[in-house]
């Protein structure tokens, strides 16, 4: 084993990484600018079209109550809806969003709660539609008040005191910090950036030093030096990894700055209180954390996207190649932002283990038993994936395939 | 010197299933003299060159270069051989000088020999006006005085081209068949392949037609004419491969 060689093989691949203008990108740029842009931007805008809809009077037909005129001018008198006149086809306006509801009172409403009979008011809206929701929902809050008005009337009416009703409360109590509620509700979204992060930043070297090579028609040059090929891959796969390590580093740095901005400038309490708790902090030991996680998990990936890479002809067939593997990082990344908990049999399933275990670290959460699993685990599967990417480059029909 | 015995390499074809590319060829070639490896395309030129510098391994037989067999120990071979082909393209985003110095150091030579030769061969060959310019920005001939560079970097004993001047203008082909000559006069051994007619009545010492991995003929051009009773060197080759010839099928 001779260092010395690996290492005139990574210098030379790392001064031309410094000059690939693809590589600068997703290696540096793309880290840097996505959790500010993330954070700050997409959060405020969702943040403030929201807040408009929130603002946003709706138009809400009625339809019937011509016998129950008290309701009727109840809702007309409610400022944060807009009744407009009635026209049959209420249902297709709904539908083109020219009104966002239609309350429909069934007919002798009013004389039917003073008699002390049932009904059912409907509310017409469009599901899934976010202004539709709001217009419902002010009119049902509403409808509510009226509903607890006529209890209290039949209460009273059988002189019983409106308590029948509730014998006891529920009351939920957070035992969670409040800084940690944010990182509880985002740690699985953090994970899933640095992982999926971590993949894409070795992806263009990891193409560009393999598939990239055999395009150039360097690969035969090279070849023909008296490097061996065990050093030739030792030498590209740590600058592949360096690229892949500095992309996380990045991503962590950039998400811990952009939380701790937000958290000073606590920019979303404009927004209201539910967007209040998107504040959290994220400390210098979570990010060291995260990062020593995500090491093994780099080394795994730099080893995979060369092995699969060298496959390939050119640049285009090793990025279709790469797209679906992608997805393979994806799917389990993701699958971590659902509600599972870490357990001894996930903290042996590559990529999925680390991106939970992001999600608890996040949260300040140390486990240390699955911390050990998943690290030696993925360092496990890393070895392979190297193994396997120094055995493909001693295969001619590989380097060779025409 | 180079010596090859009985190589032979086998590959496998989706269509035709296994097929020799290169079948049983045994040759040599000694120093300060010019080999010339000729044969149609697909003839098995570039498989018996790659054997040589060690970018493939032989399926069977083997081949001694520089003193070194080329299965038991190729990284020997190949640090004394120069290897220098159309394909053997140059880093882009590498200048000239970084170029010859990565290969250099692959070499093992340390940096103050490497400075001397790096020195004069960029004085040699006329190359430092543009050592720190890009390769991607270099003309056709830069590159393939770079390419050069490359390949006298380590002074290799034996040096190996394959269709060194292939697609290159007549300038740029006459830099190098020059270069190939100095090779020899400067005691080299050499061996180069090419389907150019002209190349090798100008250049080579000893010939060796080559025709579906077979090695059909060898011998300088005046033994071939002797033994062919025929004058032109076209119609010698046509004569020999002839019988095997097989178009070149698309791979």
């Amino acid at each position: 084993m001779s260092f010395r060689n690996v290492g005139i093989v990574y210098r030379k691949e790392l001064t031309e990484a410094l000059r690939d203008r693809r590589t600068l990108i997703s290696t540096l740029l793309v880290p840097l600018l996505l959790f500010p842009v993330l954070t700050a931007g997409l959060g405020a805008a969702i943040a403030s079209l929201i807040g408009k809809a929130k603002e946003e009077v709706p138009e809400v037909m009625i339809i019937g109550g011509a016998d129950s005129p008290e309701i009727v001018a109840g809702l007309q008198k409610l400022s944060k809806i807009k009744i407009v006149p009635t026209t049959p086809n209420y249902k297709e306006q709904i539908a083109n969003k020219e009104v966002r509801a239609a309350v429909d009172i069934p007919p002798n409403f009013q004389n039917d709660m003073a008699e002390q009979k049932t009904a059912t008011v409907k509310v017409y809206i469009y599901g899934g539609e976010m202004k539709s929701a709001f217009a419902a929902d002010r009119v049902e809050e509403y409808l509510k008040n009226f509903r607890d008005g006529v209890v209290k009337d039949r209460l009273a009416a059988k002189n019983l005191p409106t308590t029948v009703l509730t014998p006891f409360d529920i009351k939920q109590q957070n035992v969670a910090p409040p800084e940690k509620v944010g990182a509880t509700a985002f740690g699985g979204v953090i994970g899933y950036m640095v992982i999926l992060l971590c993949f894409t930043g070795g992806m263009y070297p990891g193409i560009d030093l393999t598939a990239g090579e055999k395009e150039r028609g360097t690969m035969e040059t090279i070849l023909s030096s008296p490097i061996s090929r065990m050093h030739l891959v030792l030498g590209k796969f740590l600058l592949v990894l360096t690229a892949s390590l500095v992309t996380a580093a990045l991503s962590v740095t950039s998400m811990g700055i952009s939380f701790a901005v937000l958290g000073h400038l606590h920019a979303f309490d404009q927004a209201g209180n539910d967007a209040a708790q998107l504040q959290m902090h994220i400390g210098l030991a979570t990010v060291l954390s995260v990062f020593v996680m995500v090491l093994p998990l780099a080394v795994l990936f730099s080893a995979l996207i060369m092995t699969i890479a060298l496959f390939a002809k050119s640049y285009k067939e090793a990025q279709s190649y790469i797209t679906p593997i992608m997805m393979l990082v994806i799917i389990p990344a993701v699958a971590a932002m659902l509600p599972v908990d870490l357990n001894a049999k996930l903290a042996l399933v590559p990529i999925l283990n680390a991106s939970l275990l992001c999600k608890e670290l996040v949260t300040g959460t140390y486990h240390w038993n699955y911390i050990a699993i998943i690290f030696f685990s993925t360092c496990v599967y890393a070895a392979a994936a190297l193994f396997l990417a120094v055995k493909m480059f001693q295969r001619e029909e590989v380097l060779f395939r025409s | 010197m180079i010596e090859t015995q009985r190589l032979t390499k086998t590959f496998n074809d989706k269509k035709r299933g296994k097929v020799k590319a290169v079948d049983s060829v045994s040759l040599v070639c000694h120093p300060g003299q010019i080999y010339g490896l000729l044969g149609a395309n697909g003839a098995g030129k570039t498989t018996t060159l790659r054997m040589l510098a060690t970018i493939l391994e032989p399926s069977e037989g083997t081949a001694i270069v520089a003193g070194h067999d080329v299965v038991d120990a190729p990284e020997k071979v190949r640090a004394n051989v120069g290897f220098l082909s159309t394909a053997t393209a140059l880093y882009p985003r590498l200048t000239s000088q970084e170029m010859v110095e990565y290969f250099g150091r692959l070499n093992g030579l340390d940096e103050a020999t490497l400075k001397k030769r790096l020195d004069e061969i960029f004085e040699r060959l006329d190359m430092n006006s543009f050592r720190d310019r890009r390769c991607d920005k270099l003309s056709t001939g830069m590159k393939q005085k770079t390419s050069i560079a490359r390949t006298l970097i380590h002074d290799p004993q034996v040096m190996i081209f394959d269709e060194p001047t292939s697609g290159l203008d007549v300038m740029t082909a006459r830099t190098i068949i020059e270069f190939i000559r100095e090779c020899r006069d400067r005691g080299k051994t050499v061996i180069f392949s090419t389907h150019v007619m002209s190349e090798v009545e100008r250049l080579c010492d000893v010939i060796g037609i080559i025709q579906s991995g077979k090695l059909l003929a060898e011998g300088s051009l005046a033994e071939l004419r002797d033994r062919y009773h025929k004058q032109d060197l076209e119609d010698i080759f046509v004569e020999i491969v002839a019988p095997l010839y097989v178009p070149e099928e698309g791979n």
